[in-house]
């Protein structure tokens, strides 16, 4: 089975900070790091490779530097990485890095599965799954918690939904999203390690993958984020004091004066 | 904008002639040949496994530069087992204070199967117009078929706003119509506002964890559609009386579907909804044991309210995951929540921190989840709880 795994380099979104006095977020300092979910999708691609054979591909979308995160990858296992990277792509949104990411897949070749995370941790979206997933032409199932089985070019998986589970049968080729429930990733093995250090990342330009160009980075973006401002602070704040008794009594009291209960 | 069809590919199989949800498509001299009633919706191009047929992007840029021929708000109205999600109404109060800024109608999709005598539901939340597709293939999720139903529909009608829920359902396919339709699509907003002479709709939404806000704007692309979670939005109280047009759009299938639903389970330990609840007991790793959730447990039933969880409580194996709360489970909005040993970590507050009132219990007073709660009680949960539990059930009576 030929896997692809889809990996995005985030800021460790726990560690970004915002100074109040220009609403800027401070990035200094903040490390880099597989977006988490993606963790959960590389090591599910290596799971169906034990069982199944085949080859596993992890793939990003980024500037140089997220060369690092595709190393990661190959540490823990996977058998190669493509580094799809051009100053063109700059400030994509979810619609041209979907754009971006389905025409460098193409090119990359065959394949039977596109597995991605549930959502990017610095962007939250949850979109370039599906949206890669359309432009591939291929089905799409999000969610996965668990595969039950692949044959005969399908695949069994339970999607997680709101109130619970669905159990969906999917042809193959198909994209899929994975949640944390899926597995619990490994971590680096020595001789990835080893791999990863001597490793020369392949990468793919725009001209490459044969985009349009006018589809990528900014301009190909249909959205454009027009203000960044703090969160506003919560209203009044107040830490009781007193024994649980009356700290319990007072918050009864302010609860019903509000008609909360 | 347009399909075109590569001769040299063409095994004028026919495939594409039935999968053409608008009768599109014709044989001639041995090929497929793409007809004026062409709505560039793509159905054929996914339904040819020859790969004979093509949409390009370039000439998708040119077409959405007419903004004008865009008109009028949309909300995908979805429903479980015939019963309309409480988002969809949510949205439809939103999405009329929208429209009547943009003097335009606001329009309802409805897609499922035995729905139809729920449409009135949503005229009278505030809808002037609801297309209803009711099918028995509809009956279960299918990211294909809503896909291709929401797709075809707007490419026809051309809305200038379509808004869904973020929920399990629609933040898995309606992705896929954006990419579809080449429109802008903001996730999780927390806050609409429509530029009554552009019709540009202002998008807010978190970024960063929560730690940021960023407005998003699709300035030259239509239609700008948005996600938005439970509870953000407030409901129109809905009006028997309001007059509203009801469609009936039938259901033809682009094609064979690729993915099927093969059983449902559900699997909340209550059956309200954390999303939906107004009032939520939260509980985190500190409450110590699973045998103690029962007190969170309690604590909601009397106030009939769901209980919640952190990843914390999560990863201990005291609740199940449908509880969890924050960046990597739900976002919730009640109008209630209180958080007993939860120590605010930035995740936990991004699915939380917009809720009415908080109430936090702590046992350390420097417990970051103080910096949002509207009442904090330092005190051990152990202690604090059962005195809450009884004090609360006087109240009720
Ligand atoms: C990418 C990512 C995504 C994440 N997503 C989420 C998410 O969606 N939701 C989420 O919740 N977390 C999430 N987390 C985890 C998050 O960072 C925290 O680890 C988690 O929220 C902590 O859970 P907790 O508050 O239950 O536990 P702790 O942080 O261990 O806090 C326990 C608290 O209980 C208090 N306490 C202990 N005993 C008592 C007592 N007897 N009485 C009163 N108080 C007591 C302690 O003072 C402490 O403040 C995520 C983390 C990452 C990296
Ligand atoms: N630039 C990128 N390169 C590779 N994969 C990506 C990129 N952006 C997003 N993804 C994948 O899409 C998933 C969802 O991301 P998002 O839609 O940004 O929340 C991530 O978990 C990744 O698997």
């Amino acid at each position: 089975m030929n896997i692809i795994v889809l990996v995005k380099q985030v800021p460790d979104t726990s560690e970004v900070k915002i100074n109040r006095e220009t609403n800027t977020l401070i990035r200094d300092g903040v490390p880099s790091i597989i977006n988490p979910f993606d963790r959960y999708a590389i090591e599910e691609a290596l799971r169906l490779r034990e069982q199944h054979g085949g080859k596993v591909t992890a793939v990003t979308m980024g500037p140089p530097q997220a060369a690092e995160s595709l190393k990661e990858a190959v540490a823990m296992g996977v058998d190669d990485v493509v580094l799809i990277s051009d100053r063109a792509f700059a400030g994509a949104d979810t619609w041209a890095t979907s754009y971006t990411l389905a025409m460098g897949i193409k090119k990359i070749g065959t394949f039977d599965l596109v597995i991605a995370g549930k959502q990017a941790i610095d962007g939250d979206t949850a979109q370039v799954g599906p949206e890669t997933a359309d432009m591939l032409g291929i089905p799409f199932v999000a969610y996965i918690r668990k595969i039950e089985k692949i044959e005969a070019g399908k695949m069994t998986v339970e999607r997680m939904m709101d109130e619970g589970y669905d159990v969906v049968e999917t042809s193959l080729p198909a994209l899929i999203t994975v949640v944390k429930e899926i597995n619990e990733p490994r971590l680096p093995s020595l001789k990835g390690k080893m791999k990863a250090k001597s490793l020369k990342v392949a990468t793919l330009n725009a001209k490459d993958i044969e985009a349009d160009l006018n589809l990528l980075g900014l301009k190909g973006s249909p959205t454009k984020v027009v203000r960044i401002f703090p969160p506003t602070p919560r209203g009044q704040r107040e830490i009781l004091s007193g024994t649980i008794e009356q700290q319990v009594d007072l918050v009864a009291k302010k609860l019903k004066e509000q008609a909360m209960i | 904008m347009s399909v075109k069809v590569n001769p040299d590919k063409c095994t004028a199989c026919e495939t594409c002639v039935t999968s053409c949800p608008f009768g599109a498509i014709e044989l001639r001299d041995g090929k497929a040949f793409i007809t004026e009633s062409c709505t560039v919706c793509g159905s054929c191009v996914e339904a040819c496994e020859f790969k004979a047929i093509e949409r390009t992007g370039e000439e998708a840029v040119a077409a959405a530069t007419d903004l004008s021929a865009f008109k009028g708000v949309w909300v995908f109205a979805e429903q479980h087992k015939g019963g309309i999600a409480s988002v969809a109404l949510e949205l439809l109060g939103e999405g009329r204070k929208l429209a009547d800024k943009r003097k335009t109608k606001l329009s309802a999709v409805f897609i499922g199967h035995a729905i139809k005598a729920k449409a009135r539901e949503l005229i009278a939340h505030g809808a002037d117009l609801v297309y209803v597709v009711d099918d028995p293939a509809l009956k279960d999720f299918n990211d294909d078929s809503y896909s291709a139903v929401l797709t075809t529909l707007a490419t026809l009608h051309k809305p200038e706003i379509i808004l869904a829920g973020a929920t399990a359902i629609g933040r898995s396919f309606i992705p896929k119509v954006a990419a579809k339709l080449y429109a802008g699509l903001t996730a999780d907003c927390t806050m609409l506002d429509i530029d009554p002479e552009t019709g540009n709709l202002h998008q807010t939404r978190p970024a960063f964890g929560g730690n940021i806000m960023a407005t998003i704007v699709s300035p030259n692309h239509r239609p700008q559609m948005a996600t938005v979670r439970h509870k953000v939005m407030k409901k129109a109280t809905p009006d028997a009386s309001r007059q509203g047009e009801i469609i009936d759009v039938k259901f033809t299938t682009a094609g064979d579907m690729r993915t099927k639903v093969i059983k449902t389970v559900e699997e909340l330990t209550e059956t309200v909804n954390i999303c939906e609840a107004d009032i939520i007991v939260a509980g985190g790793r500190g409450m110590g044991s699973a045998k103690n959730f029962q007190l969170l447990e309690e604590l909601a039933k009397t106030l009939g309210g769901a209980v919640g969880a952190t990843r914390g409580a999560v990863d201990e194996g005291w609740i199940a995951y449908s509880h969890q709360v924050g960046q990597t489970g739900k976002t919730v909005c009640p109008k209630l929540y209180i958080a007993a040993g939860i120590s605010g970590a930035i995740q936990h507050l991004a699915g939380m921190q917009s809720s009415d009132v908080i109430v936090a219990i702590n046992k350390d007073p420097d417990a970051p989840i103080f910096s949002v709660a509207t009442y904090g009680i330092v005190g051990d949960v152990n202690e604090v709880l059962p005195v809450m539990i009884k004090k609360f059930k006087e109240l009720r009576g």
